[in-house]
């Protein structure tokens, strides 16, 4: 009993060393603390910033190419012109040439401002043309040859409106640049607007942007990216079929089944160095192996794509193993306890748990294949290529641009119409980026399972 | 008379004991550094065979040389001869995947394939080719369930993932997994380890009534497991067999001091 009433305790005298009392020691660290934090900050914030700063830039400059103004116009198909034989042969239409069918939109433009009472003041007709696109004949000619009925008809087209028009719309062109520009007039510019009351003009979203070909430097305003979309696809479509397999092959048996030994480490090396290779050295491997070695095609998705190829594999072959060496030894060790082999046990287990993140990896090494352009330049992807690559496998062998390329191209040429070109298909290109992300992390949190 | 000798006398007198597996001169590397020296040691069919020791001492080296799990480790040599039924498992030309259908393992920590109770128990005859339709499958299900004695906890949720059952459930799945493969041997490496008191008790009351009609081999550090579960102990130490006896021998009087004091706790 006497032992209890000892224990009880007593209350604390009070503290020897207060703990409200923050020492020298603490108050520096909690100041390092605090410091270190507001770098982080700051580097989260700046990142943000520049992020922001790079995307308004691109969509500023580039979405206005997602619209496009066009010019209604009445055309009549003159047989006289058009069909000089009056036989409606598609061998004598084939024959028209773009020079045949301009003196029809100049007759019907001359026509339209004369039904419309429309003039400008020293506008002539010609000059009124002008103010329709350069790619409108072309566009008249595969018209007619595709419709041989409708000569001698009065036909409404939407035709593109020039490069300079478009851009007086958008705002790139004012009435001052235009009185320093040889392309156009200021009063030319006037009877857009007179065009535009009157319903005649207006701007369109530009479907022709996905689909069209590139054009050439006169007329930006019909430039495409459908080649290049194609090429890019028909690029991407190889890469996948090519390194995904030999990528998930090659670091299983790296990872499962090849013996630890000096030539598996030099191998392993070899892997990571290969994925810090510039690209351009791939390119120059490309043109050396591929096109002067093996002689394909310049030019060809095919080459691109094994260019590509090559340069994705390490980056796949580094994701699938960390993906295996992620997968708990406890599952191949329940696989081989009841009897797997070790096959078995890799292919039934290790595989599809593995699975997300190989997927992941595979597509972003797609991602980073979709964006390279240096490798594609040299194995001469970069050329001028009007015809859409054929339906595959042949069209992997046809001429092709990709959309990097197509980027790059546009940024070269002079006039100032391909700038909100080459941002458009920036935009068009991180879109493509985004949604293969996306899917990236879709597939990852689908096949994601727990142990 | 001692109860243990009289035990002995009825052992000897009940049945010849037969010898399932039998390591003789086992020695096992890791690179330059010997794990197991020259240990003979004799698995008795039909008995529990408890391995006990020190952590490091070898104990479960040699029970994964049972089932040749340390081929899957490349620094790892074995000489020496193990057999089952007399056939020497590291032969030449014998298959691993064969080998592992008769000598099945438990592992320390419980470790489903993250797929349903269903799957988990299935793949094992499944890729022995034992089962092929759907009612054998559903059978060996059963079966094996309700030998592990889980059939009762689980039946109405065999789709539902293995992972997603308690340690000492997912325990007895990993036990009736390897049932279900029918093995003729069972080896254990710590498979309460992981559990708490009333898992481990279930576990055990299991591998009692497996005694039957299994051969198990169970690593195990507590020594109240061995004396309760198994029949014959071995004593494992810095890489020796030090000795093996039957249990009651072996936590009574045993032979050597360093068993007595490991037993006692005194040491390990």
């Amino acid at each position: 009993m006497t032992d209890m009433t000892a224990d009880k305790p007593a209350a604390s005298t009070g503290p020897a060393r207060s703990l409200l009392k923050v020492g020298e020691r603490t108050r520096k660290r909690n100041a390092a603390e605090k410091r270190f934090r507001m770098l982080g900050l700051a580097a989260v914030v700046f990142g943000i910033v520049a992020l922001l700063g790079l995307m308004t830039s691109i969509l500023s400059n580039g979405l206005s190419s997602f619209n496009q103004t066009y010019i209604a116009l009445d055309v009549y198909l003159d047989p006289a012109k058009l069909d000089k034989n009056g036989n409606r042969a598609p061998e004598d239409l084939r024959k028209i040439t773009t020079f045949t069918v301009q003196p029809l939109i100049l007759s019907a433009m001359q026509t339209m401002l004369e039904e419309r009472e429309l003039a400008a003041e020293g506008v002539n007709a010609k000059q009124a043309a002008a103010l329709i696109s350069k790619e409108a004949p072309a566009e008249l000619r595969r018209y007619v040859i595709a419709n041989p009925d409708q000569i001698g008809e009065t036909v409404s087209f939407d035709l593109l409106a020039s490069g300079r028009i478009d851009g007086y719309f958008k705002g790139r062109v004012t009435m001052e640049s235009a009185a320093l520009d040889r392309n156009i007039s200021p009063e030319q510019l006037m009877l857009a607007d007179q065009l535009k009351q009157a319903g005649l003009l207006e701007l369109r979203f530009n479907w022709a942007f996905f689909t069209a070909p590139d054009a050439s430097d006169t007329r930006p305003e019909a430039a495409g990216l459908g080649v290049a979309i194609l090429g890019s696809a028909y690029m991407m479509l190889i890469v996948l079929v090519l390194s995904l397999p030999i990528g998930v092959a090659a670091s299983i048996y790296l990872e499962e089944f090849a013996p630890k030994n000096r030539w598996t480490d030099l191998i392993e090396v070899n892997i990571a160095n290969l994925a810090a290779v510039p690209s351009i050295v791939f390119g120059i491997l490309g043109l050396a192996l591929f096109i002067n070695f093996v002689g394909l095609p310049q030019s060809a998705p095919v080459v691109g794509a094994l260019v590509l190829t090559l340069m994705t594999l390490p980056t796949i072959i580094i994701a699938t193993r960390a993906a295996l060496k992620a997968v708990p030894p406890s599952i191949r060790d329940a696989a081989l306890g009841v009897g797997a082999s070790k096959m078995q046990a890799i292919f039934h287990h290790v595989l599809p748990l593995a699975a997300p993140g190989i997927l992941t990896g595979a597509i972003i090494g797609l991602a980073q294949a979709l964006g390279e352009t240096a490798p594609l330049l040299l194995i001469g992807m970069v050329a001028f290529v009007r015809e859409y690559p054929g339906a595959p496998p042949e069209g992997f062998f046809d001429p092709a641009s990709a959309l990097p390329v197509q980027v790059y191209n546009w940024t070269q040429r002079g006039d100032p119409a391909f700038i909100e070109r080459a941002s458009g298909a920036i935009i068009v290109l991180l879109v493509f980026l985004l949604i293969m992300n996306a899917v990236a992390i879709l597939l990852r949190r689908r096949f994601e399972r727990r142990w | 008379m001692s109860e243990a000798a009289t035990q002995d006398a009825v052992n000897a007198s009940v049945e010849q004991p037969v010898i399932k597996m039998r390591g003789t001169g086992v020695n096992v590397f890791y690179g330059d550094k010997q794990a197991l020296f020259d240990v003979d040691l004799d698995v008795r069919q039909h008995s529990v065979t408890a391995l006990i020791g020190p952590s490091g001492c070898g104990k479960s080296t040699f029970l994964r040389c049972l089932n040749r799990m340390n081929d899957t480790i490349d620094i790892c040599k074995v000489t020496g001869e193990i057999t089952l039924d007399s056939e020497n498992i590291y032969a030449p030309m014998i298959d691993v995947v064969e080998l592992r259908a008769r000598v099945g393992m438990v592992f320390q920590k419980p470790n489903p394939f993250p797929k349903s109770i269903y799957e988990n128990i299935v793949y094992g005859p499944r890729i022995h080719g034992q089962v092929s339709t759907r009612a054998e499958m559903d059978e060996i299900v059963e079966k094996s369930l309700i030998k592990a004695g889980l059939f009762n906890e689980v039946k109405d949720r065999l789709q539902e993932p293995g992972t997603g059952l308690s340690g000492g459930q997912q325990q007895r799945l990993c036990i009736a997994r390897a049932i279900a493969v029918s093995p003729e041997v069972i080896l254990m490496d710590e498979p309460c380890s992981a559990l708490d008191p009333i898992a481990t008790a279930k576990v055990e009351e299991l591998i009692d009534e497996l005694r039957v009609n299994y051969t198990i081999v169970i690593v195990t550090h507590s020594m109240q497991q061995a004396a309760r579960v198994s029949q014959r102990t071995a004593m494992f130490h810095l890489g020796k067999l030090i000795e093996e006896g039957p249990t009651d021998k072996m936590f009574t009087k045993p032979d050597h001091k360093l068993t007595q004091d490991y037993i006692t706790g005194r040491f390990g």
